[in-house]
């Protein structure tokens, strides 16, 4: 499961490519959090 | 608008189970890069080179080019300084040289084939990849044409169609990538009469240029461009003569390309994490003071009132 | 309110009209050149300058100048400014216009513009920064479209929907500095791979932060600005709160640019003093330099503080314009000026006259469509029917 990176290219290409992903993660998860720290629900 | 807290733990398990596809991450940048190993490399000796412009006709019959407005066994185009064009991937370039001899040197210019290319770096679609055999190809299929590309490259090397409406292209060298990998040499090499262009792995090049500084140590600069700079390249040079009189910037550094851009880029999710907890800080401050200005105002009402009754 | 339409303004239109029409006849014309031969046919783009006013002027000025929306709705809604909500709205519409506009001039610049969702839909370049503003412009003009909504849906009576996107006003606020910090900053991010070819005075490894700093003076000062049109122009369409709210914009608002370009300044010089660039000062693009920074920094943010300490709102106007023209001189130096600085003089680029006459074409389009939205549609009065108390 380990990948080799040979160039610096190839691995941001790989790791941005991720972090990219987490980015929309963070920001739809942030949202979603902050809907349920504000709630004033049942439970 | 707001959740149920078992909604919302449902919907972070159901992330968290996501998050176990995917490949372990390599070390944090800051780690060292050394390129494909065995990958090739071409060594220019301007020393040997005379001008003949056999390697750009060459170039210009294997890549099918258009002809030329002048024909390549027109020699006075040298007196021009000439850099890549549509129809030209590769242009030899003439420097008078008083210093060291009485004849002019001629330096044949092309893409370096970065080995971090700054090209590939920038391109926001990845049309460029660096390959295994050290050639950096173009993929015409999904440029979208910013021509950021042309903005990166130090060395000023790709060209673009602006006359083609619907279909312009980047175009550079290939480095034959697929006569390469057939096993053939690039069209340039195999045709050079002077063998001032050698086709092998980088680091046999590398030792090759060296053996010429041992063996010939008032012929050449003691310094193989390409080695190092811009991260190295996979197109080398040798000369006796500075390469910043022909043509070469010898003040682009040693860092690759896509370092110059790491920083920022990391900035992205740092961002993107911490300013919506910032900015969600800063109105909860905002709308309790307004809260608190709001309950103030009301008390001096309440205490009118109060005295009334 | 009764829309009175006096002689005075008849007549003030149908000169501007009748310049629309020539203007966007211009630009239907270069369009037809453009997309029948090719960027060739219409620009002076070349293999050494391959990036010429579209971008520097359309891209990276367009971007800047739009950001009066990110930054009015985080005074209002973030900061709890209640007294500069009447500036919300005209603010929201420019930047959604602005970045609209953006987007149709990217249209002419790239080879093959019906290939502008690639990054997105087809293959990622996610090492780049291009890729990055591609991302966060496409997604912030969603956001402002949506910021921008309510006045539509008002003036459609679709009062269900209207208040449903109002609830998130907060969530798209927050969304828009966040998008905005990023991409106002990456379009400077796009010079840092350039070291090679950007004069050493404009080449930073602090250009990001340049950037994003500076968009937070344009997006000030187009407040002030266009504040001052419309009050020229659709005074008659302003209700009493914009009418009474709107001197207080001016203050506050020059007020909040004299420090953000006080600060800007102050970075600019650090800026220098950390690449240790202080002797290029002496030279021809230094005397450039200093012009940028003393007379579309240092003088706006004097004179912005003055205008706000003696209450002259003449000269927060007439600075508004002064720090906007900085802004537009910034972009254009890092772009086309000190770019490519080292290349001789013949092989420098000069924008066709086309290429002038789309960028022209683009602001025209901008202008009629603001036109068109503000007579309409409650951007400078609120609609009788949604009288929120903010």
């Amino acid at each position: 499961m380990d990948q080799v990176f040979y160039t610096l290219q190839d691995f941001l290409l790989h790791t941005e490519s991720v972090t990219y992903l987490l980015v929309i993660a963070t920001l739809v998860g942030m949202t979603v959090f902050w809907w349920f720290l504000t709630g004033k629900d049942e439970d | 608008m707001s959740i149920s807290r078992r909604k919302f733990l449902g919907w972070v398990g159901a992330a968290g189970l996501s998050t176990t596809i995917g490949k372990p991450a390599a070390a944090a940048t800051g780690k060292h890069f050394t390129g494909y190993p065995n990958s090739f490399a071409i060594l220019h000796d301007t020393t040997l080179c005379v001008g003949c412009r056999t390697c750009e006709a060459a170039c210009n019959k294997v890549n099918d080019l258009p002809p030329p407005d002048k024909p390549f066994t027109d020699l006075s185009v040298l007196e021009d300084r000439r850099r890549t064009t549509t129809k030209a991937f590769t242009v030899v370039n003439k420097y008078d040289n008083k210093e060291k001899s009485k004849s002019p040197v001629f330096f044949k210019k092309q893409c370096n084939h970065c080995l971090e290319p700054a090209c590939a770096s920038v391109c926001f679609v990845s049309a460029f990849t660096k390959t295994k055999t050290g050639a950096v190809i173009y993929d015409s299929s999904v440029c979208v044409g910013c021509r950021y590309c042309m903005i990166a490259c130090p060395f000023e090397i790709p060209t673009y169609e602006y006359d083609q409406v619907l279909t312009p292209r980047i175009r550079k060298c290939t480095m034959c990538y697929p006569r390469v990998i057939k096993g053939q040499l690039p069209g340039c090499v195999e045709a050079c009469p002077m063998e001032a262009l050698s086709f092998g792995k980088r680091e046999d090049m590398i030792k090759i240029a060296q053996e010429r500084f041992r063996k010939y140590p008032d012929r050449y600069v003691d310094h193989v461009y390409g080695e190092h700079e811009m991260g190295g390249t996979s197109w080398l040079y040798i000369s006796g003569t500075p390469f910043k009189e022909l043509g070469m910037r010898e003040d682009l550094g040693v860092t690759p390309a896509p370092q110059l851009t790491a920083g920022a880029l990391s900035s992205v999710p740092i961002i993107a994490g911490l300013w919506p907890v910032l900015l969600a800080g800063l109105y909860a401050v905002s709308k309790r003071k307004e809260k608190i200005a709001q309950t103030e105002k009301e008390r001096p009402a309440e205490s009118e009132t109060e005295e009334e009754s | 309110m009764a829309q009175v339409t006096t002689a005075e303004h008849k007549s003030i239109f149908s000169l501007f009209n009748l310049i629309a029409l020539i203007v966007l006849g211009m630009g239907v014309y270069i369009t037809y050149l453009r997309f029948t031969g090719g960027l060739a046919a219409v620009t002076n783009l070349s293999d050494d300058n391959p990036w010429g006013i579209w971008i520097s002027f359309d891209l990276l000025c367009g971007v800047a100048l739009a950001a009066g929306g990110y930054v009015t709705s985080a005074a209002v809604y973030l900061f709890g400014m209640k007294n500069y909500h009447s500036a919300v709205r005209p603010a929201v519409l420019t930047g959604f216009l602005g970045y609209a506009l953006v987007v149709l001039a990217l249209q002419y610049d790239v080879g093959r513009p019906w290939r502008l969702p690639y990054p997105l839909v087809v293959q990622q370049g996610t090492t780049s920064v291009l890729f990055e503003v591609g991302l966060c412009v496409a997604t912030y003009l969603t956001v402002l479209f949506v910021e921008f909504s309510p006045a539509a849906l008002e003036w459609l009576g679709l009062k269900k929907a209207r208040n449903l996107v109002v609830k998130l006003t907060i969530l798209l606020t927050i969304f828009g500095v966040v998008l905005s910090t990023m991409h106002q900053s990456s379009l400077g991010s796009l010079f840092l791979i350039v070291p090679s070819k950007l004069h050493p005075l404009w080449y930073s490894p602090y250009i990001p932060i340049y950037f994003f700093v500076t968009s937070i003076i344009a997006g000030l000062s187009m407040v002030i600005f266009e504040s001052t049109l419309s009050h020229r122009f659709f005074s008659y369409k302003m209700d009493e709160t914009h009418h009474k709210e709107a001197n207080g914009v001016t203050l506050g608002f020059g007020k909040a640019a004299s420090y953000v370009l006080a600060g800007y300044f102050a970075i600019k010089v650090m800026g220098i003093s950390s690449g240790n660039q202080w002797h290029f000062l002496k030279t021809g693009y230094g005397t450039w330099y200093l012009v940028e920074l003393l007379g579309f920094v240092a003088l706006p943010s004097l004179l912005y503080a003055i205008g706000v300490r003696v209450k002259s709102l003449g000269l927060i106007k007439f600075t508004s314009v002064l720090a906007i023209l900085g802004v537009i001189l910034n972009r254009f130096n890092v772009c086309l000026v000190a770019f490519n600085w080292q290349l001789p003089a013949g092989e420098r680029y000069f924008p066709h006259w086309m290429e002038i006459g789309i960028s022209v074409f683009i602001v025209m389009i901008g202008l009629l469509l603001y036109r068109f939205i503000v007579t309409r549609m409650p951007i400078l009065y609120e609609h009788p029917d949604y009288k929120d108390a903010h």
